[in-house]
């Protein structure tokens, strides 16, 4: 019951906030919302706590929501170790963001709207981690969805906000086109979509093949291919990552809580819950890891050059997903969430660290126009030192922790692209410490080059927003020292039977036992990464525009995101486009509008207007009409009777 | 020459003939329209009164009458209508008489 009750406090205070926000006003609704979240967030605590005593896999039953021939899905929360950990974190960001956005968006007319919002998506979050069968999987995957489509064009007069909404949408039915065909290939391989039967009869299915279109494919490859693109989508990895970007259009706290700690790490948690699936399938464990590791490396090359502070968190974040889904694919499952629980508090409190900038700054977002800001806003200046090094990986920080023991697997996988990975994640290292320095300097350090009035305006954020980032930076701190041993550690029962990794994949106990240099090297670019951040931005702040200078190609390059969005533009965008055109004009305005409705209508105008030429309204007419009629009538009527 | 049935159905024939020209062919003027009509009703008449000379059989000369008078009833109410007509519209020619054009 307990956990029943998390997952829908959320849903609660969303319809009240969404559909009574005019009656219960502005701090009815911040209220309701904030006290319904907190409360999820304390309960997922004891959960976990729980679920932990237990071991267990434990479910709650709520209805049954389809029954149809042998198909039947039933509405159950599923909790184990896994979902507890994703409901702790899901529900714990989502509780501190609520908090920040009060004072975040105090100036919006707005705000019961965005809280319901933000409500409804934590709710379509929960459902996602608590589902027991795939297709309550998918229901929250696409709540989510709307949801994120819904809070990034929050703003919904700004052209840009629209566009990147759609974006964000359209990209995800990609992937998500993916997922649903993955989930009918498993209805059809196993006859069933809840998890037992599938992790159940996932080990008899290993090398079967299934013929289609005259190839012979192997039934488990395919389908982990085709879930795993779902991931690819709502995860923003390389080839379906554009949309993340731009979707730092939405508010700050949305991009802190959507775009950073919960709703793209979806895909990371699907092949995490799914790992009985996916371990059968080494083919697509190899392309996650791949995919995995370009994208750490892609972002991160692109993120060194952007000047949107959110942009370049949104590329770390990328970047970060990446580590976490080759870490998956090296079957280190255990790191992937990990480094997604650290990754969820340092992401976040860099998020809302630029938020309360952007706040101070009059909503400028572009680093060129910041700088000095250090003495204005001391916290935010703290807590976002504590973020960046939290990301780069520097020691006692989370994501040292966590960075270090999905490398240290990288290194130790006896996977044949791990190597691949690992020599990318450790470029990756380098690059996002350097762009974490760079935000840093840039934006808190120098001379100021925003206008004497900011200047002046600029003031730190008020406690409600202050106290969520406090709160982050002690995770960002601490999560990952404590959680080390009991997730990723080589004594650790606590994932019970909620990963599954076969024997001949397990690479935890190795990467405990990897090379000194391999446990170093994190370490060791990072403060590199760091060095060269402040040489360039600090030292000698020429530098940066002789490199570009020197190299315009590369700079323009990485500038311009690897022109994917060029690249999609020409090669799918436009093509679609005019298919769409012509489809519109051709065959629904020519064909369908032209024989259908239309062309019905103009016939009969036609044939009327021929008709009324006949009624000339003359007597005569009528008369001489009635006469001819009469006469061949009688004609007829004597040849008829052979008179 | 004696004459016969032949001859009087051929002068109703005829009769019947004008009167039917006479509606189609006239552009001008409704009253010569029922004119026209009375100069059928005429032909009819003939007809009638002719087959009852020929079969020697009264009824015929009855029905007559009572074309007579159905036909003296039209005629004046179908002048009465065309006096309320030309004062409604001013004319009685046939040309403008096309209210029903559709």
């Amino acid at each position: 019951m307990l956990y029943a009750v998390i997952v829908l406090l959320p849903l609660g205070a969303a319809i009240i906030a969404g559909l009574f926000g005019r009656l219960i006003g502005d701090r009815g609704a911040n209220a309701v919302t904030c006290l319904a979240v907190i409360a999820s967030a304390v309960l997922s605590i004891i959960g976990l706590a729980e679920s932990v005593e237990g071991g267990s896999v434990e479910r709650v039953v709520l209805f049954t929501w389809f029954e149809s021939g042998s198909f039947t899905a039933t509405w159950q929360l599923r909790i184990d170790a896994l979902t507890g950990v994703m409901l702790v974190t899901v529900s714990g960001v989502s509780a501190l963001v609520h908090v920040y956005s009060i004072g975040y968006m105090a100036h919006d007319p707005h705000k019961p709207r965005f809280m319901a919002y933000l409500s409804l998506f934590t709710f379509a979050m929960l459902s996602l981690v608590t589902a027991d069968n795939l297709l309550q999987l998918f229901f929250g995957w696409e709540g989510v969805g709307l949801c994120s489509y819904l809070l990034i064009g929050f703003w919904y007069r700004r052209p840009a906000a629209n566009a990147a909404a759609i974006k964000a949408f359209i990209v995800n039915r990609i992937g998500d086109f993916g997922f649903a065909l993955g989930i009918m290939g498993v209805f059809l391989a196993f006859g069933a979509i809840d998890f037992d039967t599938i992790f159940g009869g996932a080990p008899a299915l290993e090398g079967k093949t299934f013929s289609f279109l005259g190839l012979e494919l192997d039934t488990l490859t395919t389908i982990t291919f085709l879930l795993f693109l779902g991931a690819m989508g709502k995860s923003a990895q390389i080839g379906l990552h554009t949309w993340l970007p731009d979707a730092m259009e939405g508010p700050t706290p949305v991009s802190a809580l959507i775009h950073a700690a919960t709703m793209v790490t979806a895909g990371v948690f699907m092949v995490a819950r799914l790992s009985p699936l996916f371990e059968y399938a080494p083919w697509t464990l190899a392309f996650v890891t791949v995919i995995g590791a370009t994208t750490a490396l892609m972002a991160a090359t692109i993120g060194l050059v952007q000047n949107d502070i959110k942009r370049v968190i949104a590329y770390s974040t990328c970047s970060q997903l990446g580590y976490m889904f080759f870490a998956a694919g090296v079957s280190a499952y255990s790191a992937a969430i990990f480094h997604l629980f650290t990754h969820a508090f340092f992401k976040a409190l860099l998020f809302l660290g630029s938020g309360a900038v952007i706040h101070a700054m009059a909503d400028e977002q572009d680093m060129r126009k910041m700088g000095g800001l250090y003495r204005k806003l001391p916290v935010t200046y703290a807590v976002m030192w504590i973020g960046s090094l939290a990301l780069a990986g520097v020691p006692i920080f989370a994501g040292f922790y966590s960075k270090d023991i999905i490398l240290e697997a990288a290194f130790a996988s006896a996977s044949p692209v791990s190597g691949y990975a690992f020599w990318l994640g450790i470029g990756a290292a380098v690059l996002t410490a350097f762009y974490s320095w760079r935000v840093l300097f840039m934006t808190f350090h120098g001379a100021p080059r925003a206008s004497a009035e900011v200047m002046a305006h600029a003031h730190e954020a008020p406690a409600t927003m202050t106290a969520p980032l406090i709160v982050l930076a002690l995770g960002a701190v601490l999560a990952g020292a404590l959680a080390y041993e009991p997730l990723v550690g080589t004594e650790s029962a606590f994932w019970g039977s909620a990963l599954l990794v076969l024997p001949e994949h397990a690479v935890l106990e190795a990467a405990h036992h990897v090379p000194f240099w391999v446990k170093a090297a994190p370490t060791v670019v990072a403060v590199i990464g760091i060095l060269a951040a402040w040489y360039m931005y600090i030292r000698s702040p020429a530098t940066p525009a002789r490199l570009a200078a020197a190299h315009p190609e590369l700079y323009r390059f990485l500038l311009n995101k690897w022109y994917f969005d060029e690249l999609y533009e020409v090669a799918l965008v436009r093509p679609a486009k005019f298919v769409g055109y012509w489809l519109w004009r051709g065959g629904d305005g020519r064909v369908i509008d032209g024989f259908g409705p239309d062309g019905a209508a103009a016939t009969i105008v036609r044939l009327a207007r021929r008709a009324s030429a006949l009624q000339s309204g003359y007597l005569y007419h009528y008369a001489f009409a009635m006469l001819i009629g009469i006469a061949l009538f009688v004609t007829w009527y004597i040849y008829r009777l052979g008179l | 020459m004696a004459i016969g049935i032949g001859h009087f159905l051929s002068v109703g024939a005829i009769l019947f003939t004008l009167g039917v020209f006479g509606i189609f062919l006239n552009r001008k003027n409704v009253i010569i329209i029922m004119m026209s009509i009375e100069l059928m009703l005429l032909a009819v008449n003939l007809n009638l009164v002719a087959f009852s000379s020929f079969h020697g059989d009264l009824v015929g000369q009855v029905f007559a009458m009572f074309v007579l008078t159905v036909a003296a009833a039209e005629a004046a109410i179908g002048l009465a209508i065309l006096v309320i007509y030309f004062r409604n519209r001013g004319t009685i020619a046939v040309e403008d008489v096309n209210l029903m054009k559709g």
